[in-house]
């Protein structure tokens, strides 16, 4: 794969040096081997307890022009916008801004040096006026160090003009759409002069034309000379927005250069190519009966006309891209949120589930995503987690039984090779991996009938995915219907029978265990090709 | 087991308590006389059972700052019944009691759990009502002690084992509050509600339900400490308890319940509340002014705190560490 900085349209040094004499004899656009990066990160790692986050990678950005960053979740895209707004530190490497080496301590001296970024879910406070907002931290100043409302006011129009933001800076930021509070903040990253721009999914949340609007904006961004950083999932966005391109896989760089010398399927190949690991067990699938079966489930905000099967014994993968609406959909299932139309039959017979009590009582059980914030109760022992949804069938004479709650959470953390110095060990004394088998034990002592697994190996080190892999195939050969919310690829290729891909709230493709390829899967998930 | 002994809250509380107790003994040996000592815990009794239902409370993570103003209303109520129907037996009023303090705690759990409002503008607003209502009830009027028939003051000075039955009241309700605590399903639901009410939902529990219960308990307990509280001092009115509130919550804080909730054992509360019980009776012997005293039970609060966001703090560290490398 040898993409790196191929030339475009050939054109002498000396041509592009005569037409844009204003930007200097050291600046040649159109020839991307001599175009100066604003900013360089070189050999970057960034590496967690039992995560490379980052390994080595590099990335730069030129004024005037917009780099898309590709790549799936999980590739480390997340995390060096972190490094790179100073929030994370990187453990070896280095980031070069106009040719100085920068260290960025904390968000504030990155925000210093002209660096922005302008999230997915932008962060911005609802409770401050629009003005306030751009300004914050940085309003200018009056007599007695003051904040000069009038002047910050002033300011706020000229930068909203700027962006073609018809908004009234006093106007409270809790009254704006997303893709107004997105302005407000490119309006905010004007403020400081920035000189770098990162936008994290910019488009996720917006509609149709207010990512026209979003465009028109970056296409001013490039004018003024701004780098730009463009995170997206969309390959259409990327193929009309973006001058350069850089894919991460798995921590890595994997490739870079111009887009108009690439196409879409270059580009999936780089984001998924690698072979399927044989790290997942090889299982035989007995498929039984039905299990569950899902009619038009819809939602007035997160998904609509959701129809699916599920046999005992099958492992069902859900794949899509985040905001694609699956843990909506699961959180549904389970009775956490209400559907607004559809039927729900466990075993041919329809039931409705209004409560996760009932859901549990059915036989459905959820392992949630956010295991750190939904999963567990952390100061408290271990086996107060495992037995709580099971604690009525432990109970002696209407009390605890600790000794009943202690040999129930045994028998399923022990399955689940649980290494914990002890039962009553509080659950925060483990690691990532380990409070996730807590939760799986937990779900696993109430019997269910289905078992919906919400990303159960996100974040977690290889031996506890390994595990929980294996623990997956263990119980479908059991008979347990499983549902594998899944966002890694290799994951659902090697785990699951079959394959439901959703986008915007919606099932979009549906592939057995034959026709599964990583590049099926993108594609139904982005939107693109055969399947769009 | 002896090092966790050793750093256990409960342990460094009992022993703050019994150096305090020997430090006053130093100068004033009659204060560790056998019978001061019980004194000292029967004037204590009204607190430890307050706490108690305090502690469940601020478990789910909510806060109860209408009890005092229960209490007084209860008592108000049950004192009137008295002196109008001296022929009611103490056993009756003491359930009337406790049935009137839980539909007023019951109030409070209603209004969190189906309006969603916050626990302390709830349980703010319901205290000035509830005071308000006693005003309402005895048109401003005390009751005083000739009001009252002999039975209904006598109960709680009753000597049962050489203590009275307040004290034995205490105690009771104590060993009560560990066995729901620790040994029912209800119990193990404030722990987890209050830990992390999301996971709780996905563990089937109702958090409205049961943060409603625990107020319900709070609010039961204010009505019983309302009698034994009008009979004891054979006095009602409408400011008795005044700030009481305060004092109860500072006994939990004292012991070690986590203000953020799921955190927090009986023995805590408990001691908590003897703590706070000590300073009351001891400064007064000292010769200490009543303003100092507030100044040093202040102060008794704030250190108690700093001791748990410092615990808290190196906790907090942990999980980060989880958390990022999740995110990463």
């Amino acid at each position: 794969m040898n993409l790196i900085y191929s030339q475009s349209p050939h054109m002498t040094t000396s041509e592009s040096a005569a037409s844009m004499p204003h930007l200097g004899p050291h600046i040649k656009p159109n020839l991307e081997q001599d175009l100066e990066p604003v900013l360089q990160v070189s050999g970057v790692t960034k590496e967690f307890p039992g995560v490379k986050a980052l390994n080595n990678v590099s990335l730069e950005l030129y004024a005037g022009k917009v780099t898309a960053l590709i790549g799936e979740n999980g590739a480390g895209k997340s995390t060096l916008v972190k490094v790179l707004t100073g929030i994370y530190q990187p453990d070896s490497g280095e980031i070069t801004l106009g040719g100085d080496t920068k260290v960025f301590n904390t968000a504030h001296a990155a925000a210093l040096e002209g660096i922005t970024a302008i999230h997915q879910e932008t962060v911005l406070f609802d409770e401050l006026s629009v003005a306030e907002n751009i300004f914050l931290g940085n309003a200018p100043k009056g007599r007695f160090g003051l904040i000069d409302k009038s002047s910050m006011k002033a300011k706020a129009v000229a930068l909203l003009k700027r962006v073609n933001a018809d908004i009234h800076p006093d106007t409270p930021l809790k009254e704006l759409g997303i893709a107004s509070k997105h302005l407000v903040a490119v309006a905010r990253a004007l403020s400081v002069e920035s000189q770098v721009v990162i936008m994290d999914e910019p488009t996720a949340a917006l509609s149709l034309k207010e990512i026209e609007e979003l465009y028109t904006l970056v296409e001013q961004l490039k004018q003024e000379g701004k780098a730009i950083l463009f995170i997206s999932h969309k390959f259409d966005e990327v193929f009309s927005i973006a001058d350069f391109y850089t894919v991460y896989r798995d921590g890595e760089m994997v490739g870079s250069g111009a887009i108009s010398n690439t196409n879409q399927d270059e580009l999936v190949q780089l984001m998924v190519g690698r072979p399927v690991e044989q790290v997942f067990p090889n299982r035989l699938s007995i498929i039984g009966d039905e299990v569950l079966r899902v009619e038009d489930y819809s939602h007035p905000t997160e998904f609509a006309d959701i129809s699916f099967r599920l046999n005992q014994g099958e492992v069902l993968g859900f794949y899509g891209l985040v905001g694609a609406g699956r843990t909506e959909l699961m959180q549904a299932l389970f009775g956490i949120t209400k559907p607004s139309a559809g039927y729900l039959h466990i075993e041919q017979q329809q039931v409705a589930i209004r409560s996760p009590e009932q859901a549990i009582a059915k036989g459905i059980v959820y392992v949630p995503e956010d295991r750190g914030n939904q999963g567990t109760i952390k100061d408290t022992p271990i086996f107060h987690n495992v037995s709580l949804p099971s604690l009525a069938k432990t109970l002696k004479h209407k009390l605890l039984n600790p000794a009943a709650e202690l040999a129930l959470t045994r028998e399923y953390t022990e399955r689940m090779e649980l290494r914990a110095a002890a039962l009553d060990q509080h659950v925060n004394k483990l690691s990532g991996g380990n409070q996730q088998k807590v939760v799986i034990s937990k779900w696993l002592a109430t019997k269910p009938k289905v078992i919906i697994l919400d990303e159960p190996t996100k974040g977690i080190d290889i031996g506890s995915k390994a595990a929980v892999h294996h623990f997956t195939a263990e119980l479908a050969a059991k008979g347990m219907a499983v549902i594998l919310v899944s966002s890694e690829i290799p994951e659902i290729i090697g785990m699951a029978d079959r394959a439901i891909v959703m986008r915007d709230g919606r099932i979009r493709a549906e592939f057995s265990k034959q026709e599964m390829t990583p590049e099926a899967l993108v594609q139904a998930a982005a939107g693109i090709g055969s399947a769009a | 087991m002896i090092k966790r002994l050793l750093t256990s809250r409960e342990l460094i509380l009992a022993v703050a308590i019994l150096a305090l107790i020997a430090l006053i003994a130093l100068k004033f040996p009659a204060f560790i006389e056998t019978s001061n000592l019980l004194d000292a815990f029967n004037d204590t009794s009204p607190l430890i059972i307050l706490a108690l239902g305090q502690m469940v409370v601020i478990l789910t993570r909510c806060i109860d700052l209408s009890v005092a103003a229960n209490l007084a209303l209860t008592g108000m109520i049950v004192a009137m019944i008295n002196t109008q129907f001296p022929a009611v037996p103490v056993p009756l009023l003491i359930i009337v009691a406790i049935i009137a303090g839980s539909l007023m705690g019951a109030l409070n759990g209603l209004l969190t759990w189906k309006l969603d409002i916050p626990p302390i503008v709830v349980t703010l607003g319901t205290m000035t009502i509830f005071r308000g209502l006693v005003f309402v009830l005895s048109e401003g009027q005390w009751i005083n002690a000739h009001e009252m028939s002999a039975s209904f003051k006598a109960f709680p000075r009753n000597e049962f084992l050489n203590l009275p039955v307040l004290s034995w009241f205490a105690i009771i309700i104590a060993l009560l509050v560990i066995v729901m605590v620790s040994r029912t399903s209800l119990g193990r639901a404030f722990y987890a509600v209050g830990g992390n009410p999301n996971a709780a939902v996905y563990a089937g529990i109702d958090v409205g339900r049961t943060q409603f219960l625990a107020f319900t308990i709070s609010g039961a307990l204010a009505g019983l400490t309302g009698y034994l509280w009008v009979s004891r001092y054979a006095v009602a009115y409408v400011d008795i308890a005044g700030g009481f509130e305060l004092d109860v919550v500072a006994a939990c804080v004292i012991g070690g319940i986590s203000i953020a909730g799921g955190v927090g054992t009986v023995a805590g509360a408990f001691l908590g509340a003897i703590f706070l019980g000590v300073i009351k009776n001891a400064l007064p012997v000292i010769g200490i002014s009543p303003f100092a005293q507030l100044a040093i039970s202040g102060a008794a609060i704030i250190i108690a705190v700093a001791f748990n966001a410092s615990y808290r703090n190196t906790k907090g560290r942990l999980i980060l560490k989880h958390d990022e490398a999740v995110n990463g």
